[in-house]
């Protein structure tokens, strides 16, 4: 475009011709447009007011150590979030542990290592996978990869790493085949293709001279990877790597399926557990409106909506600046 | 070995790592497939496109399950895609730098990853709870929260792509804004956007956790929309964690063809989007 434009460039400049021209359809045009956008907002808002009063009831009751004790007993109506904040927290991390090693991993591939002909196929490949609904994960981590992990991989963990001090504790107990480990390689497996598709797009904004003056000096490949690229989109890597906790922190099928739905914490990774959205799969059409278990889980919804909110707001803040900038 | 063949060697080492990776990436992806197929091809026949949801033993169908789907996913990409174009247009066309159009942009992409459950919550809580029973439309309203921030995303996405010169050119011939948005703007834009709307289509159709707490999902046929509707991500939950062998057969054979949906979905968008990016 030239320089002499009369209207600015989307995303540049002020807006379009402000002299009224096309006069009242233009004035109720605009205004559906505004309301419209209006409305996104009006939504997420609407979802935090409502959790937060369904779920005041219970914060009444129960006060602060709603959320740091770990009793759940609807029986005898005493419930408290302890459990499921570990289980939603411990399997969102393990999957964070796993998934942004294995994605950097698969975009140094994709950026640097592949021949030009396969990158996009396999990067189309990858981001397939991220389009699978997650009950399909849920079932498939449940029929077919808890029963390898029963008899395999975590017989082969608990009898190589449970002598092992303080370690050793992750790795005790009955290989069930379910639980907090198996949940947590299920998530990493459903943030990867999202995150690697985000990773390269921020991979491939990296400016050519600098890394050709990195070969330049003599660098290798990989060399020139963890100390130019990777360096130089830090912000937007890390910011990545929250997109996907984000997401890891709510998923709530796949996670229900194989987690085990126990209500207590163990130290073992093999232990059964429970997380915050599965907890409220498994027990909501149960609860009756307006009692206190009903309130509880609001309650629990309401905690999870925070933490993603604030996880994902920090997110794209970091992803924005840098991928804009 | 000197320190020069070592860090060749190195480098080497981790290429192969990295190669390594995504094809392990590349082998989950085709081992789900494939588990997919061989589990789903046990129940998989016509039957199950034909009869409604049917007893233990397996002699029913998912039909009424696919149907309620393919209903509820119209009904809130009816709802959303409208509302969701008008907010993308807004943030591509008024609200560029304004502080407001930033505040709704950060919001809707916070929306696009928000966990999909607490949608599920909310819909009972305005849509369930007032009115006294799981009905289709509620669900329908969840999976168009679903949709509504991809619809924005890629509205705003495909708008931003439209050279400013076309908007020039139209308000040169003294078009007014809504003229040109509609018949300029909309037009040059319309394939990415209805690529946007297919993907968000997609996405909704694989949702459950949404569905749950609004139209519950239905054993059999069920046109009304203030009554519980099948689903077919709901009948596959149901059915995957029954004790019946029948019904866990027929979830994989339900599972196999929301997930050939969903794909075929995606890659015609894909190709489409491609097309499109190309003239």
């Amino acid at each position: 475009m030239t320089a002499d434009t009369l209207i600015d460039r989307p995303g540049t400049g002020t807006g379009r011709l402000k002299d009224g021209k096309g006069g009242t359809a233009d004035i109720i045009f605009r205004f559906a447009l505004t309301m419209a956008a209006t409305l996104v907002l009006l939504v997420i808002a609407a979802i935090m007011l409502l959790l937060l009063r369904g779920g005041l009831p219970a914060l009444m009751k129960f006060g602060p150590e709603f959320f740091i004790t770990t009793d759940w007993d609807p029986n005898n109506e005493i419930f408290s979030a302890g459990v499921m904040l570990y289980g939603t927290i411990a399997t969102a991390i393990i999957a964070i542990l796993v998934a942004v090693p294995a994605s950097l991993g698969i975009s140094f591939f994709l950026t640097e290592v592949a021949p030009q002909v396969i990158r996009r196929p396999v990067g189309i490949a990858i981001q397939l996978l991220a389009a699978v609904p997650s009950i399909i994960f849920g079932m498939w981590g449940f029929y077919v990869v808890a029963p390898i992990m029963r008899d395999l991989v975590q017989p082969a963990l608990i009898s190589g790493l449970h002598w092992l001090p303080v370690v050793g504790y992750l790795f005790a107990g009955p290989a069930k085949g379910t639980g907090i480990l198996t949940t947590g390689l299920i998530l990493a497996l459903m943030i990867l293709p999202f995150m690697t598709a985000l990773f390269v797009e921020v991979l491939e904004s990296v400016p050519g001279v600098i890394k050709e003056a990195s070969y330049g000096i003599g660098s290798t490949t990989f060399e020139v990877f963890t100390t130019v690229s990777v360096p130089y989109g830090r912000t937007a890597i890390i910011g990545a790597a929250m997109l996907g906790l984000g997401r890891a922190l709510g998923e709530t099928m796949a996670v229900t399926f194989v987690i085990g739905n126990a209500n207590r914490i163990s130290a073992s990774l093999m232990a059964s557990g429970a997380s915050i959205s599965s907890v409220i799969a498994n027990q909501f059409n149960e609860s009756a409106p307006g009692s206190l278990l009903q309130s509880s889980l609001l309650l629990l919804g309401f905690t999870l909506f925070v933490i993603s909110f604030i996880v994902l707001a920090l997110a794209r803040y970091l992803v924005r600046n840098r991928l804009k900038g | 070995m000197n320190r020069f063949q070592r860090r060749l060697a190195f480098d080497a080492t981790m290429q192969v790592i990295a190669t390594g990776l995504a094809l392990i990436a590349l082998a989950m992806m085709a081992w789900i497939l494939v588990t997919l197929v061989v589990k789903g091809a046990n129940a998989l026949s016509l039957r199950i496109f034909w009869l409604p949801m049917g007893p233990p033993d397996g002699s029913g169908g998912l039909a009424n399950a696919i149907v309620g789907s393919f209903i509820q996913v119209m009904i809130a990409t009816a709802i959303a895609a409208p509302v969701g174009v008008l907010a993308g247009t807004y943030l591509s066309e008024m609200g560029q730098s304004s502080r407001f159009g930033a505040s709704v942009r950060f919001i809707n992409d916070v929306l696009l990853s928000a966990p999909s459950i607490l949608i599920g919550l909310f819909v009972y809580d305005i849509a369930v709870r007032p009115f006294g029973g799981y009905s289709a439309i509620a669900g329908s309203l969840a999976l168009s929260i679903v949709i509504l921030p991809v619809v924005v995303r890629s509205t705003e996405d495909m708008l931003r792509l439209v050279p400013g010169s076309l908007r020039e050119a139209a308000f040169a011939l003294g078009a007014p804004q809504w003229k040109v948005v509609t018949s300029v703007l909309w037009r040059a834009g319309r394939a990415g956007i209805v690529t946007g709307m297919l993907l968000a289509l997609a996405r909704a159709a694989g949702e459950t956790a949404p569905l749950i707490f609004t139209s519950l999902g239905n054993g059999s046929w069920s046109f009304t929309l203030t009554e519980p509707m099948g689903s077919l991500p709901a009948a596959i939950y149901q059915y995957a964690s029954s004790s019946s062998q029948a019904w866990v057969d027929l979830s994989w054979a339900g599972a196999l063809v929301i997930t050939v949906g969903v794909l075929v979905l995606n890659i015609v968008s894909r190709v489409v989007l491609a097309g499109a990016g190309r003239k």
